[in-house]
């Protein structure tokens, strides 16, 4: 451990003075100061839109600030671009991965290293660089054809090739199972042993704690507070991130023997992108009153398995019997015939999926909840349609300027809270919902787990996919694992625990674990 | 032989002008953009290089003012697509529509006129090699320049730095502006080229195919080059294969006569534009190779501020 | 310093003024287009836009030649709106004629009062029947509608110049590539005396009535508002994508259809080998700058018909030549993208802003 945060001689490998960038609508950072020193894990820490990754990309070049001023090494500087951040040493690895599906990895390389365009050259440069840091990658690859955890390791390499002396990471791990997770942290101490900086920007308390040697947490763009994050308990770095105590959403166990509402019975399916997963027999059986969360990495045929369960990919007629609602064959129905079954589904992406940013929340209502009574004749009851969105807005508690409100105008926690309300709304029997609460503020992650685990005592059978595993724990009665289009049996979130659920994560082939599948 | 010799050099001849513009829409689509505009840019280019030529008497004149006629304006798509953020589809169509007209009233003086259009080159020696002397050394220069453009865009998009750049823009605009590319000026270049080779195809259409001004002398080339990309499914080898397909059923239209089949020549005409469709048919079947090589920001806006 | 940044919300003002200022716009254009062509620019003007509908026969003009426009726009929007591109409208509204004047020259002399409308639906079907093309391979093969539309026109033309050339070229017409004069009973009636304004005009009116009922209050209209604004949300709510792409084109390829027939039966009175200059490429333009909106594509008809005129009338009396109308066209559709910028974005003279953040 070589942090020496108390300024001593050495000059800061990166300071940050009264930064702010402002949005039309936001103020992103408001006078924001940082120091990491040479060798330092240092944690921002903060909610979704707290402003991390504003300031992140103000220091990579990528945004530029209003006001504010950068130091590197002791010297002011003034980042324009993330050329001129890379010749500094300044390296990032983005949440959202900045590559290219259709390019191999060492294009994809190439495209961030400056210099002579020489692709083999260029390829035992990835290679050695790789051995060195134990993070295997092959060349030649095509990044679509790589999982996430591939992906960013091909990010992390495109960095380490620059021999960089900061090194950003944004929410690395929300994409990677616990092992990972460890191997992750061992290249970046290593890294820090050997003297290059790390800023590592996250939500998740408990892994900084094991990680970072200071944290700084932001709040609506401000410096809310500095901390030993070894020496803060987890509540009390909390209590800065979010301003009160963390909310938690405890439950009773699940009543035992409701009826089977939802059942997948041995689902295969070739998937239609070259780039997607195929499904391999996924049988599961959702019982009414229960909640069953389904973890996994992204782009483990998630969105495959989503799709054949809302009917937007239907199966063929004679697969009808694949999926069942209420005992009913759904297989070869479309969505609109499964919602009509009593599905509801609440998807991943909010704006231009679960609703239309650019209409008014009364046209969002209609999107799914137009069975309800809301056309006749093929003509729209508008009346019908406020008075739903209404009671929508009123009972889940969603803050807008009222029903005619676009939808792009909400934030995301009260967008999620009126899809999550209008599906809910519709008194479904079965209750799929993809990623709930990502990117949501802490208070409304805990209003809508809560709205689930209210529609679970009622007797509806809920299916939960999510990438937090700390999500599926605290809401799941049965938690199964998705890898690789495959899917694990699933086991009682009691009797089991993270490790477990991430061994599985990390994929399926070995036929052990594919016959307890078939139990 | 005689004959042969003739429906090959006919067949580059009327495939020329395609593979211009066609070559020019793959680097513009390569980068993302979508311009529907190809026929106006081409229709654009036929009229400057026919008016310079015939005014200055200066063939390589009317080709140079083709280029920039085509370029001005791809600018003006750029502008209201890329800087302005409009609908590409919209804009295209609009850009069409302009050049439409403007080379209509540009031309006016000018319809019927003949000029005396770019011949062939003249290499001693090898142009009068048996057999292939004239099929491969007596061609006129904007053919040999159309191989040179080939060969050039193959070479910037495989084997150069700024050609992976581009692609790399064309699949993902985002991660490009996120690792510091300027994807706005990137793909600014990208649709000038476009429109600089249409206006080069019009070139070739006013001054070497049939060096005469008719209005509205493109005829849906500019729209058949669109298709040809998709075809293609975006290789530049492909495109410009399917170029000279397209080159062969226009001149078909001709040799059905002489061999005597009696069709209306109105159906004749009808060929390039049924093929096309057919072609697209059978293209769009093939999703999945559509997908791997089709640009996946294609037509999509991009701005980064968004 | 001025700076362009995004509204916080599409301001809803430019929406409704932007096409206001294009067509604004594209007159400053023409002012300075005839002064660079050594015209006296307010004489142009005058010639222009207000001498050719200075008089009852005038405004009978620009109602006879919105009305196509009006039809085809309005059919149209309803595809444009689902982002379904059909462009091959020229070609729907040409196989239009050619179906409707194909019934009319088979029972030329049945002097039958239900020629005329059945002309008309005959129209409607074959200009369906070549929208149905794209819409096929569309939903079939997934072929871009774009293309397989465009070539369509080319080959409709073709076809429309084969007919008139050959099988119904009028036995007494001296050679000319025309039909015969269709008969009284199958024009289409004057509605305005003095004028040509037919009842076609009345079509287009209704057509503009239907689709503004069909936007604003049908649950399939707004099924396609979803798709146009986000595919994503209408595949989550299981809207049926390939029947928004067949309504899309078919009523296109219906508006069009109708429209050519009513050319024919209307204004011309017989076939010949070009039966619209260009209302089918125009009307694109006319249901961008109505916004897509059937009162809003009302009043571009109206525009877009005075840009005829003056084309008609600059051609009669400045010696321009008729192409100047498609500049204008395409002029008028660029400065609308352009001002559009306007919608989400403003011009900004400070450097930073401070807002507070919407609830």
């Amino acid at each position: 451990m070589t942090a020496d945060a108390g300024g001593g001689f050495t000059a800061p490998r990166l300071e940050l003075r009264q930064i702010t960038k402002s949005y039309p609508a936001v103020m992103a950072n408001d006078g924001v100061s940082l120091r990491v020193m040479p060798g330092e894990i240092h944690a921002v820490l903060g909610e979704n839109g707290a402003g991390k990754s504003t300031l992140m990309k103000i220091i990579y070049g990528v945004v530029r600030a209003d006001a504010g001023e950068m130091l590197w090494n002791g010297r002011p500087v003034s980042i324009s671009n993330p050329a001129e951040a890379r010749r500094l040493g300044i390296g990032m690895v983005f949440q959202h991965f900045s590559l290219f599906e259709t390019l191999t990895v060492a294009e994809n390389i190439a495209l961030a290293v400056d210099g002579p365009f020489d692709l083999e050259a260029l390829a035992a440069r990835i290679d050695a660089v790789s051995e060195r840091y134990g993070l295997p990658l092959d060349p030649g690859r095509l990044v679509h054809s790589m999982s996430v955890g591939e992906r960013q390791r091909v990010e992390i390499v495109r960095c380490l090739l620059q021999e960089p002396e900061l090194l950003i990471m944004d929410e690395p791990t929300s994409v990677l199972t616990p092992q990972a997770v460890r191997g992750l942290f061992e290249t970046l101490q290593r890294l820090a042993s050997e003297g290059c900086s790390v800023l590592y920007i996250s939500h998740k308390l408990e892994e900084l704690r094991t990680l970072c040697h200071k944290a700084t947490v932001m709040r609506d763009g401000r410096v809310t507070g500095m901390a030993d994050p070894a020496r803060e308990s987890a509540a009390e770095l909390a209590r800065l991130m979010v301003g009160r105590e963390l909310p938690v959403c405890t439950h009773a166990p699940a009543r035992e023997g409701g009826a089977v509402r939802l059942e997948i019975d041995g689902l295969s399916r070739r998937s239609d992108d070259p780039f997607g997963t195929d499904l391999e027999d996924i049988r599961l059986r959702v019982h009414g009153g229960e909640i069953v969360g389904i973890a996994g990495i992204s782009g483990n045929g998630q969105q495959e398995l989503l799709a054949c369960l809302s009917g937007e990919q239907p199966l063929a007629r004679a697969q009808a019997a694949r999926i069942r609602i209420d005992g009913r064959e759904a297989g070869h129905l479309d969505t609109a015939a499964r919602r009509g079954l009593g599905l509801a589904v609440v998807p991943e992406d909010r704006l231009g999926r679960g609703v239309v940013a650019a209409m008014p929340l009364t046209d969002n209502a209609l999107l799914t909840a137009h069975r309800r009574g809301m056309v006749r004749f093929g003509m729209v009851l508008s009346s019908k349609v406020e008075a739903f969105a209404g009671r929508c807005v009123r009972d889940f508690d969603v803050r807008c300027s009222g029903v005619d409100a676009e939808a792009r105008t909400l934030s995301g926690g009260n967008l999620q809270k009126f899809i999550v309300g209008r599906e809910i709304l519709q008194k479904p029997a079965v209750l799929i919902a993809a990623q709930p609460t990502w990117g949501v503020d802490v208070g409304a992650s805990a209003a809508i787990r809560q709205a689930l685990i209210d529609l679970r005592d009622e007797g509806v059978a809920i299916l939960v996919l999510s990438e937090e595993l700390e999500e599926l724990f605290e809401i799941s009665d049965r938690i199964a694992v998705i890898a690789r289009g495959r899917m694990s049996a699933a086991r009682a979130a009691r009797g089991t625990d993270m490790e477990e659920i991430g061994l599985l994560m990390s994929g399926l082939s070995s036929d052990a674990q594919l016959e307890c599948a078939h139990d | 032989m005689e004959t042969a010799t003739a429906i090959f050099l006919a067949t580059l001849a009327a495939g020329t002008p395609l593979v211009f513009a066609a070559l020019g829409e793959l680097v513009a689509e390569k980068s993302g953009v979508l311009n529907l505009g190809v026929e106006g840019m081409m229709i654009a280019g036929a009229v400057l290089a026919f008016l310079v030529a015939a005014e200055t008497g200066v063939l390589w004149l009317g080709v140079l003012a083709a280029v920039l006629a085509g370029a001005a304006m791809a600018a003006l798509f750029a502008v209201v697509t890329l800087s302005f953020q409009a609908n590409q589809v919209a804009a295209g169509l609009a850009l069409t529509i302009f050049g439409i007209g403007a080379s209509a009233y540009l031309g006016l003086d000018y319809t019927g006129v003949a000029l005396k259009g770019i011949g062939p080159v003249d290499i001693p020696v090898l142009g009068e090699l048996p057999v292939i002397g004239p099929l491969l050394f007596a061609l006129d220069p904007l053919v040999y320049l159309s191989f040179v453009m080939f060969a050039a865009v193959v070479w910037f998009l495989y084997r150069t730095k700024a050609g992976l750049v581009l692609r790399g823009i064309g699949e993902s605009p985002a991660s490009a502006h996120a690792i510091g590319y300027p994807v706005i000026g990137i793909r600014y270049l990208a649709v000038l080229f476009g429109g600089a080779m249409a206006g080069l195809g019009g070139a070739y259409l006013a001054l070497a195919y049939t060096p005469l001004w008719v209005e509205a002398m493109t005829a849906g080339r500019g729209w058949i080059a669109l298709a040809l990309v998709v075809f293609g499914t975006w290789r530049p080898g492909r495109v410009m294969l399917g170029a000279y397909l397209f080159g062969g059923i226009t001149i078909v239209q001709f040799h059905v006569q002489a061999i005597g089949i009696d069709l209306p020549p109105q159906v004749l005409s009808m060929l390039p534009y049924l093929a096309t469709i057919v072609v697209l048919v059978l293209i769009s079947r093939h999703a999945g190779m559509i997908r791997i090589n089709a640009p996946a920001s294609l037509g999509m806006s991009y701005h980064p501020a968004a | 310093m001025i700076r362009l940044e995004p509204r916080p919300r599409a301001s809803k003002a430019m929406r409704y003024l932007s096409p206001v200022i294009a067509a604004a716009l594209t007159g400053v254009c023409g002012v300075i287009f005839s002064a660079l062509a050594g015209l006296d620019p307010l004489d142009t003007f005058y010639a222009f836009f207000i001498a050719p509908i200075d008089d009852r026969y005038g405004l009978g003009e620009l109602g006879v030649k919105a009305a196509p426009l009006m039809l085809i726009a309005t059919g149209l929007a309803i595809g444009f709106r689902s982002n379904v591109w059909n462009i091959g409208a020229e070609g729907q509204l040409t196989l239009g004629a050619v179906s409707g004047g194909g019934l009319v020259l088979l029972f030329y002399d049945s002097g039958s009062a239900w020629l005329l409308p059945g002309a008309v639906v005959a129209g409607a079907i074959g200009g369906m029947l070549w929208a149905a093309i794209p819409a096929i391979l569309r939903t079939r093969f997934n072929t871009n509608e774009i293309l397989v539309s465009l070539m369509l026109n080319y080959v409709a033309l073709l076809l429309l110049s084969y007919l008139v050339h050959g099988p119904w070229r009028d036995p007494e017409g001296f050679n000319f590539p025309e039909s015969r004069l269709f008969p009284d009973s199958a024009m289409l009636p004057v509605i305005l005396a003095d004028t040509r304004l037919h009842l076609g005009f009345l079509f287009a009116v209704a057509a503009v009535a239907i689709g503004w009922v069909f936007v604003r209050r049908s649950f399939i209209g707004y099924q396609m508002r979803v798709a146009g604004l986000a595919g994503g949300a209408a595949e989550y709510a299981g809207f049926n994508r390939a029947r928004m792409i067949w309504i899309g084109l078919l009523a296109g390829g219906a508006a069009a259809g109708v429209a050519g027939i009513c050319e024919a039966a209307g204004p011309i009175g017989q076939l010949l080998p070009s039966i619209s200059p260009g209302y089918g490429y125009a009307a694109i333009i006319v249901a961008f700058v109505g916004r897509l909106h059937p009162i809003g594509i009302l009043l571009a008809s109206l525009l877009m018909s005075l840009l005829y005129l003056g084309g008609e009338a600059a051609q009669m009396e400045l010696g321009l030549p008729s192409a100047v109308t498609g500049i204008f066209q395409g002029v008028l559709l660029f400065l609308l993208l352009a001002v559009d910028l306007f919608v989400n974005y403003r011009v900004r003279f400070k450097t930073t802003v401070v807002e507070e953040a919407l609830s």
